[in-house]
């Protein structure tokens, strides 16, 4: 190996890590205020890169529907909880949020898709596909299990990964799509070939983990958020709606997985089950951060991107099983800095 | 789970049924195919194929019950169970992918019913002993291709060769096929390496083929993903040639790939060059009947996949005839007849090749049946 090898490894690992570390700060966001471990984060991912690319060819992405449908659906277990009597109050707020808004982006992605709007347009638009996603599953399948077990909790995750990626195969069959990049140049650097989507990967990336921090630093929404991750309790007696706060982080966390979505579709190639392997790399970083540290989580992600790609080179038939085993002397080392594990607290 | 295609194919079966009503003597088909899971891309255009299998054989009604495996190998054993107990089938067709048809053997020769293989792996009807008696294979051995390759090759002047194959069963079949025929032509492998299907990179595995400083490269995948690895290859500076499997013979493998796979040469089956074969060559009309029916039914491009289905009920078309002097259908003795006669059949010409079978070879294709082909301007040429 030499080191133009060396420094196109760290390049791809960087690039991986990049997404990773995107899908390891959901997690950790999500774990912390609502003890769900997110597994359709890899998902979502995958939803924004091939609606992404879906809409470059000019076709409205299937996932359109299953916003309406969700809509409806959220709206509909909103009225049954009221138990028939509504307050005006929620039915205007259900009909707006979760009726006209997703009929409204339905219509708007059906109008503008076939125009082949440009990259910017196809962004946004997958933006608007995607980042609802997260609240209304959280009002389906999580807010009613909002005070399981952390393991009820996993369990319902897995149902709704699973749900997910049979329909992924419905919306976008089984075949893997690639998007064309926004900036298509590439130039020479230190002995290796960089691509410019390549730089836009990390720094975008590395723009929004700040923005993130901005919002958890300077913001309401985000020191609540902040107040039910330390303890969800203390949250709710000075008057924090935990239930809010949850469909606020599942709000950043498929935001976030949009990003990273529209990311890494011109990067790699992706399939409706691509999601999933994502999700798991980007857990075995959020792991190392505990659950609960971010900055540790964000170090770690790019350290399993480069592990990867250097275990690919050198052994590529044992490349998962090194990733994956990263997590045991992780897990070993943080066992014996904090010997015992507190179970959550029952709120 | 009754899957949505399964229903279509119940309703097409129920429609073939109307008009005449239900009679015992039907010939009843079951099938397993993955049209769900890591198989979906071959198994979906499967499923799509089953409206348009022929309703009637030999004189005979057929019955086609239809289930998906998910790409499960418990699934597919457990549709292959039901098929015996619920549906009394005379044969079975399945499954997609080499895993998940396995434990269909010992099955088919428990229950004495014919199991038609739709899938590659060599080892299911190799060597050809008691239990594997009831099974012939409709999709040629990995050897042929392999073996049309590396001729193609050598003939180039080709002396080392950079191998990448998928770290499945399909990868692993190549692997030995390869890693034989190669060097029986003279050439080596100076580098072998795998990846995984989902793999969002294969930058390590591309970069340790191109320090390798191979004449060529080959890589053993099937479908769009077999387009990563080409493209990355060009991305980083290979100028080389590039080979792949007949696992790629879709459209969809040259969208993905782009300009990157332009000039990829791989061996497949006649199908997929059939409308470049000249008008007299018997492989043509078989494939071009079932390309345009299977597009008037789906709306879509037929694939090799679904021509497996098509394939079989033509081999058990040339051999009911013979069965049914011997038995009723849904009697043991008529399923016995039947595999007797599958093994007489002799010169058929199928989607997948020339098929010639005996008792001693169940998965008789010759060297006619490799085609190799160039990707020259988006689309399949024919160049031996």
């Amino acid at each position: 190996m030499d080191g133009s090898i060396a420094l196109s490894l760290v390049q791809d690992g960087l690039v991986n890590g990049a997404i990773y570390a995107l899908v390891a700060v959901a997690l950790v966001l999500v774990f912390a205020v609502t003890r769900v471990i997110l597994v359709p984060q890899g998902e979502f991912v995958a939803f924004a890169a091939l609606g992404y690319a879906q809409l470059q060819g000019g076709t409205r992405p299937g996932t359109a529907g299953l916003l309406v449908a969700l809509g409806a659906a959220a709206f509909l277990l909103d009225l049954i909880r009221a138990r028939g009597r509504p307050g005006f109050a929620l039915l205007l707020r259900g009909l707006g949020t979760d009726i006209a808004f997703p009929a409204a982006v339905y219509v708007l992605v059906d109008r503008v898709a076939p125009l082949r709007p440009g990259w910017g347009a196809d962004a946004l638009l997958t933006l608007l596909l995607v980042a609802p996603l997260g609240p209304y599953l959280y009002r389906l399948a999580f807010r009613p299990l909002a005070d399981s077990s952390v393991l009820v909790l996993l369990i319902a995750a897995v149902g709704v990964h699973l749900a997910l990626t049979v329909l992924g195969l419905g919306f976008f069959g089984p075949e893997g799509f690639r998007a064309d990049a926004a900036f298509g140049g590439s130039f020479a650097l230190g002995g290796t070939i960089v691509q410019a989507q390549q730089i836009l990967v990390v720094a975008a990336a590395l723009i929004s983990m700040g923005a993130l921090w901005l919002l958890f630093e300077r913001t309401l929404v985000g020191k609540a958020l902040r107040a039910v991750a330390v303890n969800r309790t203390g949250a709710r007696l000075v008057g924090i709606p935990i239930a809010l706060s949850g469909e606020a982080a599942f709000a950043l966390a498929s935001l976030i997985g949009a990003i990273s979505g529209i990311l890494i579709a011109p990067v790699t190639m992706l399939y409706f089950d691509s999601g999933f392997l994502i999700g798991l790399k980007g857990f075995v970083a959020a792991i190392t951060g505990g659950l609960a540290d971010y900055p540790l989580a964000v170090a770690a992600s790019f350290g399993v991107g480069i592990v990867q790609s250097f275990a690919a080179f050198w052994t590529s038939t044992f490349m998962e099983v090194v990733v994956f085993m990263l997590v045991v002397p992780v897990l070993l080392l943080r066992s014996l800095r904090a010997p015992s594990v507190e179970e959550e607290e029952e709120a | 789970m009754t899957h949505p295609y399964a229903r279509i194919a119940t309703l097409a079966f129920a429609l073939s049924l109307g008009a005449t009503g239900t009679c015992l003597a039907d010939i009843t088909v079951g099938i397993t195919v993955s049209a769900t899971g890591p198989g979906a891309a071959l198994g979906g255009p499967e499923m799509k194929t089953v409206a348009i299998l022929p309703a009637e054989i030999a004189g005979q009604k057929v019955k086609y019950v239809a289930l998906d495996d998910a790409s499960d190998a418990t699934k597919s054993a457990t549709n292959f169970r039901k098929f015996v107990a619920e549906d009394k089938a005379d044969l079975v067709i399945g499954s997609t992918l080499t895993f998940t048809t396995l434990p269909l053997v010992d099955i088919a020769a428990e229950s004495k019913t014919p199991l038609m293989a739709t899938t590659a792996g060599a080892v299911l009807v190799e060597p050809v002993d008691e239990k594997r008696r009831w099974v012939f294979k409709i999709v040629p051995n990995d050897r042929i291709g392999a073996v049309a390759l590396a001729k193609y090759m050598a003939k180039q002047g080709i002396k080392t060769v950079g191998f990448l194959a998928f770290n499945d069963a399909y990868g692993e079949a190549w692997t030995k096929e390869v890693n034989k025929a190669f060097p029986d032509n003279g050439m080596s492998l100076v580098a072998s390496e795998t990846y995984a299907r989902t793999d969002t990179s294969a930058i390590g595995q591309v970069l340790k083929l191109i320090a390798a400083k191979p004449d060529a490269v080959f890589i053993a995948a099937s479908g769009t993903p077999a387009a990563v690895p080409a493209r990355e290859l060009r991305e980083k500076g290979f100028a080389g040639p590039m080979f792949q499997t007949h696992g790629v013979a879709s459209p969809l493998f040259i969208q993905a790939g782009g300009k990157d796979v332009e000039g990829t040469v791989i061996s497949a089956e006649p199908f997929v060059v059939a409308s470049q074969l000249p008008d007299d060559n018997p492989f043509k009309k078989v494939a071009l009947d079932y390309a345009a029916r299977y597009k008037e039914a789906n709306n879509a491009p037929a694939t090799i996949f679904g021509a497996h289905l098509v394939d079989a009920m033509r081999i058990i078309a040339a051999a009911a005839p013979e069965a049914l002097k011997k038995g009723e259908p849904g009697s043991e003795a008529f399923r016995t007849a039947l595999r007797d006669a599958i093994e007489q059949v002799k010169g058929l010409y199928l989607n997948n090749g020339l098929l010639t079978m005996s008792p001693t070879d169940h998965c008789g294709y010759d060297d006619r049946s490799a085609m190799v082909m160039k990707v020259e301007d988006g689309a399949f040429k024919l160049i031996q």
